[in-house]
């Protein structure tokens, strides 16, 4: 960080996740700045910066939190922020229909002694719902500015640019809970020494309920005999209390609640139901849910990903941009300056830097990627996932996963190694393995899936047989897997955010976020991986790697030549993929080699990239185990589907 | 209040079952492996308090020894219940365990452990526990108007009367999410999971966790 922002005085924004916290942090910096949001792993938090009144101020949005004592690795993160640096202002935003149940969160941060904004927004769908809310009456009650928003149409923001501008920290109101309460946190609160960010009282009641980055703080923070009683009290009150602590506080909170919005707002009788509020009951009914779902997948999916993106965009970038203007040209300048064979092989021979690794990324799996990120961020956006995960949660929960791992599932489908990334929102660890085994196993990636359509819808039939095999594996693996794996059961809970249209540029934004920090990571493995092939191919050990290997492609009834499929397959599933299409198109594979060619290679080992993510995510032995399994089945299961299917004429 | 010995207990509670419970008229003294009230005090000390009464080699419960026994009953299985449902101390452990701990249960202490166990009805061997004055008071009081989120129907709306922690964690959640005692919950759909609405806000559970929020229904 630079000594120019360290000066800078910052804002920070809290709030619960869905109230409108990266729209307002767009609008108040005002640009595509480094707003980094995957669906529930916003771990990270977007810092930007805004001029007000001719001061610059240091902007920090904040992962989503419920309270200020965390239970959620986003909410730790959060509440870190809050803990260790020392904010200008903090604006706690809340959704105006939701305001009763987020206000006790405002309450503890007052309470805490941070300087608070409170940022009321979407009081435009409170006010549709019939209600009305007195800001000002607000305002004086809790003692803090209070500023009303609509900040997707930028209303309010120039009251609270104003409330930023004239902010002065005065000391805060003290909500008074029962007396029993009352006297814990004082008999603590007298006890504390030291000077932290949040009040003593906060602290005190931070410390009963056993949070353990604050108990850090203190003990830091105090001197160790006084650190020794602290803890001995706090023991204390602990075990005193050891009922119903937190119930306590929480209902006291929400009394103080109760009295802070005493005629502040008025709730009139709804008219009609508003029509979101109808699609959402249509998309949670099992009858309705199930072919919204499939249309999802027919035109999000299979149209608009497989057709337009694998289809058009490709054949535009890949056939006509890259093979007939930008390759020759390319591939002609390396002929001319470098004459060493190698170095020409490296850079632009058949498995060449450029040719393979940059053409491959940029003309093949962009355009794939990217419209799948692009549907994807959309049905983000409408609050259609949380509604999807209710409905599957049933099924998931037999194969092992809660409901909350549709999510990664979903993503898998555009990218597994992203989505092997995100399993780390789910709950425990035994969930995490079963989600990367699956995303691993039988999940094809949107580049794959690509090749995959293409490949087999000349073949009747084929698809139905690859599908529905791959359909049975999955449930298969999955249900061995949720009782073979030791471990917590899952338990799924989730907040149904109000369905909503999408807004234009939200969407383009995360789109472009997240097919940038795709590219980021993918580009290098892709040379990674153009780099090893040509190494191999230089040494000669890809011939002796095929002949390896050969027998056992043999086994599964396929010819040897598709054994240089499975190799590369290894670097890119799509890579090998597309290895059987060039089969195919010599007409060296009939039907029934084809479909166990096309099932062997999707659940065949994970390509490079995902194998190096799921080594980070789940540590080398773990990874391997995994790897070891899935090469095994793949193989195994491409005989299993090639002796039956041989055997039924099936296909024949 | 009058105490029965715990040896005088044991018999009240075997009279009870092979008469009340089961079809004898008396018991045969050497069934019990007991003697006479001569040589035996538990037998004497109930022949005194006019609770049993011996006839040639018989031991027959009176009318006045019943509601003794009854409790005495009770109290053993009771014990059994806390044993292997709250101790999770199995199998003839648990049985020697809820023998000696069922003597203890008196003063109201059965009382309080009936409540904890939610007036169970039968032992953990599948016999009757008679009822106390709680089940009944409970009973009365229409205690089951509380039920579990589960028992709702769709569309039926009650006030959320308390939550059950098994996993604390995840009710703090739900408890910083609103979902919180006194506030009024709608539950809109039961299937394949629960989607009920506290304020203007939805949310989804499972089964697990459906199970332990309680509901109180209005008008009952």
């Amino acid at each position: 960080m630079s000594d120019k922002q360290q000066t800078a005085p910052k804002v920070i924004l809290v709030g619960s996740p869905n109230v409108g916290k990266s729209v307002l942090f767009n609008v108040l910096t005002g640009a595509y700045t480094t707003v980094s949001n995957y669906p529930g792993t916003s771990v990270e938090v977007s810092r930007g910066s805004c001029e007000i009144a001719a001061t610059n101020y240091e902007v920090l949005d904040t992962p989503g939190m419920y309270s200020i004592m965390p239970i959620t690795e986003e909410e730790r993160v959060a509440r870190q922020i809050l803990l260790n640096e020392t904010p200008h202002a903090v604006l706690h935003v809340i959704d105006a229909r939701n305001i009763e149940r987020m206000l006790p969160m405002t309450l503890q941060l007052i309470e805490a002694g941070l300087p608070i904004i409170l940022v009321v927004n979407i009081l435009d769908e409170a006010k549709r719902l019939g209600m009305q809310i007195d800001l000002k009456r607000l305002q004086l009650n809790l003692g803090v500015p209070v500023v009303g928003t609509v900040m997707k149409r930028k209303q309010g923001l120039a009251e609270l640019q104003q409330a930023i501008a004239d902010y002065s920290s005065v000391p805060h109101k003290t909500f008074t809970y029962g007396s029993d309460l009352e006297r814990d946190v004082t008999r603590l609160a007298v006890m504390i020494k030291g000077d932290y960010c949040f009040s003593k009282r906060a602290t005190s009641l931070l410390l009963m309920q056993k949070d353990s980055d604050v108990e850090q703080l203190i003990e830091a923070g105090e001197a160790v005999t006084d650190y020794e009683q602290l803890k001995t009290v706090v023991h204390d009150i602990i075990f005193e209390r050891r009922a119903d602590l937190h119930l306590q506080i929480s209902m006291e909170r929400k009394k103080v609640c109760k009295q802070m919005l005493e005629s502040v707002v008025t709730q009139a009788q709804q008219v009609e139901e508003p029509f979101a509020e109808k699609l959402s009951r249509w998309t949670m009914n099992p009858w309705s849910g199930a072919p919204i779902l499939l249309l999802v997948v027919y035109f999000g999916l299979y149209k608009f990903v497989g057709g337009f993106g694998a289809g058009t965009l490709v054949d535009f970038l890949e056939g006509s941009l890259f093979e007939e203007h930008i390759n020759p040209v390319v591939v002609g300048f390396v002929q001319q300056q470098v004459s060493a064979n190698w170095l020409f092989e490296l850079l632009a021979g058949e498995y060449g830097l450029w040719t393979l690794g940059v053409r491959y990324a940029v003309a093949l799996v962009l355009p794939i990627v990217g419209t799948f990120f692009l549907i994807f961020s959309l049905l983000e956006d409408t609050g259609y996932f949380p509604r999807l995960a209710m409905l599957v949660d049933r099924v998931f929960k037999k194969i092992g996963l809660s409901g909350r791992a549709v999510i990664p599932m979903v993503l898998g489908f555009g990218c597994d190694t992203m989505a092997t990334m995100v399993t780390r929102t789910l709950e425990t660890v035994r969930e995490r393995i079963i989600a990367t085994v699956l995303l691993a196993l039988a999940i094809p990636c949107s580049a794959q899936l690509g090749v995959i359509l293409g490949l087999l819808s000349d073949v009747p039939g084929a698809l139905m047989v690859w599908l529905s095999f791959m359909l049975l594996i999955f449930l298969l693996v999955g249900y061995l897997a949720a009782k073979l794996m030791p471990g917590e059961h899952p338990v799924f809970y989730m907040e149904l955010p109000p369905m909503r249209l999408p807004q234009f540029r939200n969407v383009a934004v995360k789109t472009l976020t997240r097919m940038k920090s795709y590219f980021m990571e993918i580009l290098p493995l892709f040379l990674f991986a153009s780099f090893i092939l040509w190494g191999l191919k230089m040494l000669n050990v890809l011939e002796g790697l095929i002949g390896t290997l050969a027998p056992v492609v043999r086994a599964i009834g396929l010819p040897d030549q598709a054994t240089s499929a499975f190799i590369f397959g290894f670097f890119r599933r799509d890579f090998g993929a597309a290895g059987l299409y060039d089969l195919q198109t010599n007409g060296l594979l009939n039907a029934t080699q084809l479909t166990v060619a096309a099932v062997t290679l999707t659940l065949f080992v994970p390509c490079i990239a995902q194998f190096l993510m799921m080594k980070k995510e789940r540590g080398l032995r773990v990874s391997l185990s995994i790897f070891l399994f899935v090469s095994v089945l793949a193989f195994l299961c491409g005989w299993v589907l090639n002796t039956f299917l041989v055997g039924t004429g099936l296909l024949a | 209040m009058l105490r029965v010995s715990p040896k005088a207990e044991e018999i009240l509670e075997s009279l009870w079952v092979c008469t009340v419970e089961g079809d004898e008229v008396g018991c045969l003294l050497s069934n019990l492996g007991l003697q006479d009230e001569n040589q035996d005090e538990g037998v004497a000390e109930l022949v005194q308090l006019a609770f049993v009464e011996i006839k040639g080699d018989r031991l027959y419960l009176r009318k006045e020894g019943r509601p003794e026994a009854e409790m005495t009953v009770r109290r053993h299985r009771l014990a059994e219940r806390l044993m292997m449902d709250i101790l999770d101390i199995q199998g003839a452990e648990g049985n020697e365990q809820a023998c000696a701990f069922e003597h203890l249960l008196h003063q109201g202490v059965d009382t309080k452990i009936c409540t904890l166990l939610n007036h169970p009805t039968t032992c953990p061997h599948g016999k009757p526990i008679p009822p106390g004055t709680c089940c009944e008071k409970a009973r009365r009081e229409g205690a089951p108007g509380i039920v579990p989120l589960t028992e709702l129907k769709s569309g039926e709306t009650g006030e959320i009367a308390y939550l059950a922690a098994s996993d604390g964690k995840k009710m703090q959640k739900l408890m910083s999410m609103g979902v919180l005692p006194g506030s009024e919950l709608n539950l809109v759909q039961s299937f394949p999971s629960y989607i009920f609405k506290v304020g203007h806000s939805q949310f989804a559970v499972d089964d697990t966790l459906a199970r332990e929020i309680y509901i109180r229904r209005p008008g009952k």
